[in-house]
Order: C-alpha cells, then structure tokens, then sequence
C-alpha cells in the first residue's frame, strides 16, 4: 500500500491504543483501590460519581493542577528527564502487541497491532531491560540517600528478575519457532494453549513471578514500600512527574499481562461464532477478558501477600527462579527432541 | 527512505559521540553513549541484521551500561575540571585526525579493491533462525569456547571481590590477676562511683600489657 495510507492507518492505530491504554490504566487504579477496599471490608472510593467512576478524573486533576515542585539539591536534567523516561518505555511496548485477528476495511487488510515486526518478543524484552534507567537515574537525580537506596535496590531486582524472565520464554519459543507474537498466537490456536498443550505450567509459574518482581509490586515491593524507604526512587517527585511514575507502572503491569496472555493463554484464542462483524469482535473480547483476569490476579494477590524482605527477595530469583528456568528449558527440549 | 532514516540516525549517532567526548559530568557521558547504542541499533536493522539489532538493545544499552552507570552513581564521580589542554596534542592530533578520517572514508567510497565488496542488505543471517543455525553449526566451537571464556570472566571477578571477614581475635590464657581486673571493669560499668575503679584497673592492666 502506498506509504501515506500506511503512514495515517498506523497514526491512527496508535492514537486508538494510547487512548485505550492511558484510560484503562486510569481504570485500573480505581478497580484496584475498590478491589483491594472489598478484600479489607471496606468500601473504597464512593464518592466521586456513581461507584467512584469519576475518581481517576478528579486524581488526574488534582495531578495536573497540583504545583510542581523541584528541589533545590537534585541534579535538574535528569531529574526531569527520568520520569518521561520511564513513560515513554512503559507506554512503546503497546506498539508490537497484537490484540486480534486482522480486520478488513475497504481494501485494506489491517492487522490489529501497531507494527508486526518478526522480533516483537526481543523488542519488548529489549524495553523492559532499558527501562531500569528510568528508575536508577530518577533516584540518583534526586540527591537523596532514601532515593538514592530505594532506586539502587529496584534496578538490582530489576536486572536480576530479567533474567528469569527471558528464560522462562524460551520454552514457549521453541514450540511456537518464532519470536513474533503474531506467530506465537497463532501456534496455539484451537485451544492448544502453551499453559496445558505444551506443559509450561513450570514457565508460566515462573513468569509470572519475574513479572510481578519487574513491575515492583507485592510481594516484590520492598523498594517502594512506605514503611520502607519512605517511597523509594519516587520520593522527591510530586504532583505530574509522580503521575508519569504511577502510568508508568501501570502500563508496565497492563504489558506484562498482554503478554502472559499471548503467551500462555493462547491469546485472542476463544468460541468464535456469529456474522462476520462478531467474527472479528469476538477474539478481541477474549483477549480483553484474558488481560482483565491478570491484572484482577495482580490486584488480588497485592492484597493478600506480605512483602518480600530485601535479601529473601533475591535470593528467590537467582537461587529459585533462575534454575527452574533453565530446568524447564532442558526439559521441553528434551521433549521436543525426543518426540518431533 | 531508507537512505532518509540512515542518514538521520547516523548524525544522532554522531552526535552522541560527540557529546560523550564533550560532556563534563560522567552521568551525561553514560547518557550519551546509550544514544549512541541506540542508534546503533537502529543502523544494525537498517542492514537487515534484526536479532543483532535487538542483542544490542538488550545486552550493551540494557546491562553493560546500566553497569556503567550504576558504577558513576555509587563512585559519586563529580563534574570533572578543565585543564588547560595540550598543544602537542593539538598539533599532531588534528591533522593526524584528518588524515585517518580521509584515508577511511576513501576506501569505503569503493575507490580501493577493499571497498568493493558488497553485500545486498539482508543477505547474511539476518533472522534469528539463520544465527540459530550457525551458531550450532559451523560457528559451534567459538560459541561454546567464548561461553567458557565467560564462565572464567565470571568466576575471577567473584574471587576478587569476594568478602575477606576480619581476623579472627587471638584466644589465650587468662591469670588469675588479670581475671580479677577485667571482673572489676565489667562490675563497675557504667556507674559513676566506679569510675576511679574502672581507671585503675585499666591502668593495671595497660601495665600488665607492656611488660608481657
């Protein structure tokens, strides 16, 4: 197609899921405080709108009305800097993540993910290991021993859980034989889905871990926990540079449970029946479906778990993690050698 | 488009060179040289070479420079002072500089039999299935010796900084006298009355010291 039809479709793609997924992450903060107020027997936020609909409109603007503070002793480049960081990483792994099967309007054949590139997996690796930045230089910049602390132990746990992670995919990628997402998705169509048909269970348990470790939240929390460092790398930020710090989670939580679901669950794999139209909205529903019951897991298990002590935490992903990883990779190749 | 894009990451990649070089606080250096393996990366998928492209982004600018700059925060290395410089660098640097600038740039152009092989983008292990393949197959042996390489890397840098607890303190044989001392220093801690005792047990003992 010519180069500026492709050009509008994916500026309109791209327009559409950062929408999608700055709102949803607005969203997910207020289920989460409902969620968790439901589990403490208590109600959560009430008041603004029926069933605090409106709560994440009025926290967005207290957060761009609030005056915006930079201490004087931080290091003012980076300390600027360091939050958009954070942001724009969180919010570029939307661009390789596919939420369906392609829809056709007019003549075009589009795809429902922003770009299909065939690494999309390594891409969105390569971002999340990137990403550290945002959280060392933010502590750094602020010229805090509190942050200073709160930001060394979160790249540290960072870095370490990333290892665990990439190696619990490699089971996944030796069945599917491809690292675009697309190709994954579609190796497991027809309920053969990576969780049972090609026994990741141990991967998936194990990704699952690394990612609840990379997101920095319970029982992985200890670098930003109150009671802890204050708030660890984010102590010095107010108002909208702590609101890019806040998205920039969620949007890492809201990537990491796209991508379990593609991964493990098979994606947009689900009962596909009806016209044509339902045809092309129903894998979509499955995929969202999938996506909520993670994040719905996430917000589950941050009100039932205590928090990992510091040394308990790393211990678990380079004496646990790290070599179940690598047993489930000689294990599913093992497998796959002996009987393909 | 191509040639667009080449263009406008090579001059960021430039740029970020430049700038590492200029910089006076190590942090901006380390900033700089991400952009530059940033770039790079870019430049790599330009030619076609995708899971190299993602290595880069993944290993130098996602570890090895996190490492860079974990090790400027925690040696807290400030801005660093302009000297005034060297004039014997100035005079055989820049020429030298251009010299070695004009001698590359000629034999990439083509003008040497060096510069004239070409390889149409893409045609070499481009997809990660082609590198899987050679790295198994004809490319088996530097692999697996590079990983042992590696391994030795690893396990020097675990012996040297490896924890060194203090000496343990040397036991021996207490007299009778001393015992009564050290029983009377324990007894009297912390009360003011017995701070006389506490000083004459002390000096008893530091004499006791001295002629052992």
């Amino acid at each position: 197609m010519p180069l500026s039809q492709y050009i509008l479709i994916a500026v309109v793609k791209i327009a559409i899921a950062l929408f999608v997924l700055l709102t949803a992450c607005a969203y997910v903060v207020l289920a989460e405080r409902k969620l968790i107020a439901r589990m403490q027997n208590r109600w959560g936020p009430t008041r603004v709108g029926p069933f605090g609909f409106l709560q994440p409109l009025a926290d967005g603007l207290k957060f761009i009305l609030k005056e915006d503070l930079i201490p004087s002793h931080v290091y003012k480049p980076l300390y600027i800097d360091a939050p958009m960081l954070s942001l724009t990483l969180a919010l570029t792994a939307i661009a390789v993540i596919p939420i369906g099967q392609s829809v056709t309007i007019g003549n075009a054949n589009i795809p429902l993910q922003i770009t299909d590139v065939n690494i999309a997996l390594l891409i969105i690796l390569g971002l999340t290991s990137v990403g550290v930045y945002g959280i060392a230089l933010a502590g750094w910049a602020s010229n805090s021993k509190y942050s200073l602390l709160g930001s060394l132990r979160a790249s540290a746990q960072m870095i370490s859980y990333e290892l665990a992670l990439g190696l619990s995919l490699i089971g996944v990628l030796i069945g599917a034989g491809s690292f675009s997402l697309r190709e994954i998705v579609n190796s497991q169509a027809g309920w053969h889905w990576n969780l049972w048909y090609r026994g990741q269970f141990v991967a998936f348990f194990v990704y699952l871990m690394a990612a609840f470790a990379e997101t920095n939240r319970v029982p992985f929390d200890l670098p930003e926990a109150e009671t802890e460092l204050v708030a660890g790398y984010h102590t010095e930020y107010s108002a909208m540079k702590f609101a890019m710090f806040f998205v920039a989670e969620y949007a890492n939580m809201f990537t990491v449970a796209c991508l379990a679901t593609l991964l493990f669950l098979g994606g947009w794999d689900g009962p596909v029946f009806g016209p044509a139209w339902l045809m092309v909205v129903l894998p979509v529903l499955w995929f969202v479906l999938k996506v909520i019951l993670f994040i719905f897991v996430y917000i589950w298990i941050r009100g039932t778990l205590p928090r990992f002590r510091y040394d308990q935490l790393m211990a678990f992903g380079w004496k646990f993690l790290l070599p179940l990883a690598l047993a489930n990779i000689l294990i599913t190749s093992l497998v796959i050698g002996l009987t393909a | 488009m191509h040639l667009g894009l080449f263009i406008a990451f090579a001059v960021i990649c430039v740029a970020g060179a430049i700038s590492l070089v200029a910089q006076r606080h190590p942090i901006n250096s380390a900033l700089s040289l991400i952009v530059v393996m940033g770039s790079l990366a870019v430049l790599y998928l330009l030619l076609g070479a995708e899971f190299v492209a993602a290595i880069q982004l993944i290993v130098y600018a996602g570890a090895i420079m996190v490492l860079f700059v974990f090790v400027i925060m925690l040696l807290n290395a400030g801005a660093e002072e302009r000297t005034r410089g060297s004039r014997v660098a100035m005079a055989l640097g820049v020429p030298g500089l251009i010299v070695v600038a004009g001698v590359l740039m000629y034999t990439l152009a083509g003008h040497t039999a060096a510069g004239q092989d070409q390889l149409a983008i893409g045609a070499t292990y481009g997809p990660p299935v082609a590198i899987g393949r050679s790295l198994f197959r004809e490319f088996l042996l530097p692999f697996e010796v590079t990983s042992i390489l590696i391994l030795i890397a690893i396990m020097g840098a675990v012996l040297l900084a490896r924890y060194h607890a203090a000496p343990a303190p040397e036991t021996r044989a207490i007299d009778p006298d001393e015992a009564g001392d050290l029983l009377q220093l324990a007894g009297t801690h912390g009360s003011a009355a017995g701070a006389r005792e506490r000083r004459r047990a002390e000096h008893r003992m530091r004499e006791r010291e001295v002629t052992r």
